[in-house]
């Protein structure tokens, strides 16, 4: 038997909390469902430490904060989208306020905000060090005050049910009992987040497997811009936990082996002892971390272990700054890496932190698949192009989070017609499917864990913070040969309650469709821009390349790539400035 | 390469009439956490083996467990800290066992809302709420509940008495009841100073002891009887009407 509701939203992270209350508003008759495979409060929104951008200063402007978005992105950026969200951005972190969000505050009362990595004006709203676990449990607890948003906590989407180019709902498992529901929705939101876990090193949680992205690629939705993979400069070496950019905008330094401010020598400013916005430390994402290669390229890096690392040093912060504006970092420091950085040096290298592809959607979050809409980290609308600005992902999963609600709420008012039956075999099938699933693989010869780590470090050979034509034919064929030893994968677990291996199985199906897309796309664009850097073809090249990539999955799993124009508002393409 | 023994408890309803205990040697390295261990079993040893994780970072709440007797987040246990062993890892106490390590938390799920853990105010009509950083100071500690159940393990109370909403509900609740922002105290009263609220605790303090990230529960939950008790004592007085 099926379930019913208006319209579905699979994640239950800040984009998915922000649309399913977005849609009680837009009307309180709709029934809305949020479905998780994860308790809401699991989401990885919980992870993000540093802040949320939105103008709010008397000395900012929203053009200010529109420019260091588009430039910061490499002018593969949607500026229409751009303006709307610095437009809006100010009022839902308002709102999170009203909300009871503890933002930090000044002295006299008002919002505190902080500087971040390209980033010309103090603009980003923070709640000490933990603001994404703030914002997400505001949300989460706002939205248990609408009674009537239904919650599928630890239920895994599998598929979605697409009948005449149209979306009419999902199939999920309910972890804890291995049922299998067809659940009916005239329209679907994904906020499933994004895929970290496709590379071997990264900040995200053990749950970002781009299940969302790989939902709707394999249900005919074009992927965008999904060779643009962001490396966080500072991860701590083998855990790949978070550093946040707010040590550097409280005043950071980074330090090669020589004690030396490395990053004056790569056309990102010179060194002063108060941080200076859009210069050196508070430099963009991508730059930061190219130069950290280009460091350990000269030797000048410290090898150790888990490879190799230079140190973040926030001991001249002292102590008081440290517990008031960063008291996550010293705990993780001191927890995970036996360190204090009140007086010590923190070890850090480059890591996967946040994909800026996704989903292709337009300025409300609409895909090209009548009925599917998409927000968050797992939707590329793209206001963030070749590289996202620190602080930016956390209004963009309210903004758009909160157009997709809107958008799919109004969608499904203006519906004539339900599913054919055909929608209810479909959904009949790929239970049978996974019931298959469960029981065979007896005879498998491959370990899931295997196939996971090869493709991990496959990523990361091929197509990593610098790529080639070469490295990435050869990530294609080998991912191309995962795919295939997938099919002979071994599972252990034939129980139906809580069976986690079946999920991970499920998990990295996602994986391979979401690294073989990266990796289709990233062949494709024969230039460097932003975080898309081939050493082959090291120039940006607008005449060819200011368009967004749109990925097509082929029945085999390849991608078939093609281009999308860049809309331009106001802001012409130019050189990226930073320091100068 | 030294190794370290885990001994994991099993169960699989339909399989196993009663909980087991299978033992795994597993590496042990300076930068494991137990989570690490577990991860190594089910990646390498035996992927039947069932337990939650997500952010290994101490912050998502998921992979709570009892650890030689104690409830704590695995993810930020390191495993030479039991050396030289045996581990025992058990799941939480005091929550019916889904499977292997993954207990049901469904009953603090169900609670949570009753406490209204939302702000309950009329925004201002533009801008934020004022709210200075000793006023945030009030209510801070107690924000910083990651739900994460090692409190509900801990309790005495909660395992004999289930009714009981429990330390992280009633911090929960009592987090927005000295918001300077929120006027709601009033419309979570009948809920925290109820039988099976505050005045349920008994302030053994095994709660705040548990708590990973600081919240201080029974800190809450003592001011908490502080306050019902003057607000029943101005019942007694005023009438109903007045309370406010």
């Amino acid at each position: 038997m099926a379930q019913f509701h208006n319209v579905v939203i699979v994640g239950g992270g800040g984009a998915g909390l922000r649309a399913a209350v977005a849609v009680a508003e837009a009307n309180p008759l709709l029934s809305v469902a949020i479905v998780s495979k994860v308790y809401p409060m699991r989401s990885h929104t919980v992870s993000a430490e540093g802040g949320a951008a939105a103008v709010i200063a008397e000395d900012d402007s929203l053009d200010e904060h529109a420019y260091d978005t588009v430039s910061g992105g490499d002018w593969l950026v949607e500026q229409d989208a751009v303006e709307a969200f610095v437009q809006e951005a100010p009022r839902e972190l308002l709102r999170l306020e009203h909300q009871g969000c503890p933002w930090s505050r000044k002295p006299d009362g008002h919002i505190a905000v902080r500087a971040f990595g390209g980033m010309k004006k103090k603009r980003t709203w923070f709640a000490a060090d933990k603001t994404g676990f703030h914002l997400l449990h505001t949300l989460f607890q706002s939205a248990l005050s609408y009674p009537d948003i239904v919650r599928y906590d630890e239920w895994f989407v599998t598929k979605l049910l697409v009948d005449d180019g149209r979306v009419h709902g999902v199939v999920a498992i309910e972890l804890a009992t291995g049922r299998i529901e067809t659940i009916i929705a005239n329209a679907v939101i994904v906020c499933s987040g994004g895929c970290g876990r496709v590379f071997p090193f990264t900040t995200n949680a053990n749950i970002k497997t781009g299940d969302g992205m790989a939902l709707a690629y394999q249900a005919g939705a074009p992927l965008k811009d999904m060779e643009f993979v962001q490396y966080h400069p500072t991860g701590l070496p083998f855990t790949g936990i978070l550093i946040t950019e707010a040590t550097r905008a409280e005043g950071g330094w980074l330090l090669n082996k020589d004690g030396y401010r490395y990053l004056q020598d790569y056309d990102l400013g010179k060194p002063t002892p108060e941080p200076v916005l859009r210069s050196m430390e508070l430099g963009p994402r991508d730059r930061l971390s190219q130069a950290f290669m280009h460091e350990h390229a000269k030797g000048r890096t410290i090898e150790t272990p888990y490879g190799p690392i230079v140190h973040l040093d926030l001991r001249h912060l002292g102590a008081s700054v440290i517990d008031s504006k960063l008291p996550f970092v010293r705990e993780l420091c001191s927890k995970y890496q036996n360190i204090d950085p009140v007086k010590e040096l923190i070890p850090v290298r480059p890591v996967v932190h946040y994909m800026m592809g996704g989903i292709h959607t337009d300025i409300d979050g609409a895909t090209p698949l009548e009925g599917l809409y998409a927000a968050g980290e797992v939707a590329c609308v793209s206001i963030n192009g070749a590289n996202r600005l620190g602080s930016n992902s956390l209004p963009e999963l309210l903004v758009f989070g909160a157009r997709a609600g809107k958008a799919a709420a109004e969608y499904v008012q203006s519906l004539q017609t339900g599913p054919r039956s055909v929608v209810y075999k479909q959904g009949d099938d790929e239970e049978r499917r996974l019931r298959h699933e469960l029981g065979r693989h007896d005879d498998g010869t491959e370990r899931i864990a295997d196939i996971r780590t090869e493709m991990q470090s496959t990523m990361e050979e091929g197509a990593g913070i610098y790529r080639d034509g070469n490295s990435l034919e050869k990530a294609a064929v080998k991912l191309h040969e995962l795919r295939e030893r997938f099919e002979r994968a071994a599972i252990d677990d034939h129980s139906s309650t809580f069976n986690t291996e079946i999920v991970a199985m499920l998990e990295l199906s996602c994986m391979l469709d979401v690294a073989q897309s990266i990796v289709a796309c990233a062949l494709q664009r024969t230039e460097s821009r932003g975080a898309h850097q081939r050493t082959d073809h090291p120039m940006r090249d607008d005449e060819k390349f200011l368009a967004h990539s749109l990925v097509h999955r082929q029945p085999d799993g390849s991608g078939r790539v093609g281009y999308l124009p860049v809309t331009i508002t106001r802001w012409p393409p130019g050189e990226r400035v930073y320091g100068r | 390469m030294s190794t370290i023994t885990m001994e994991v408890t099993r169960y699989r309803p339909g399989e196993d009439s009663e909980p087991t205990v299978q033992s795994y040697e597993v590496p042990l390295r300076k930068e494991w956490a137990v989570l690490d261990g577990l991860n190594h079993i089910k990646d390498h040893l035996d992927g039947t083996l069932s337990y939650r994780w997500s952010c290994r970072m101490g912050i998502c709440g998921s992979c709570g467990m009892t650890v030689n007797g104690r409830p704590v987040l695995s993810c930020a246990s390191f495993l030479v800290d039991y050396a030289p062993g045996p581990v025992r890892v058990e799941p939480l106490r005091n929550f019916p066992v889904i499977r292997d390590l993954v207990v049901d938390i469904s009953d603090f799920m169900e609670k949570l809302p009753r406490v209204k853990p939302w702000l309950i105010a009329d925004p201002p009509e533009e801008g934020e709420f004022l709210q200075t950083p000793e006023e945030m100071d009030e209510y801070k500690k107690y924000s910083m509940c990651i739900n994460c159940m090692l409190c509900y393990s801990a309790c005495p109370v909660y395992a004999l008495e289930p009714e009981f909403l429990g330390p992280a509900a009633i911090a929960l609740g009592q987090r927005y009841n000295l918001d300077s922002r929120d006027h709601g105290a009033e419309d979570r009263r009948d809920v925290l100073a109820s039988a099976e609220g505050a005045w349920a605790c008994t302030f053994v303090g095994e709660c705040s002891t548990a708590c990973p990230k600081g919240v201080d529960p029974a800190g809450a939950i003592q001011r908490y009887k502080l306050t019902a008790a003057v607000a029943a004592m101005k019942d007694f007085l005023m009438p109903r009407g007045a309370r406010r």
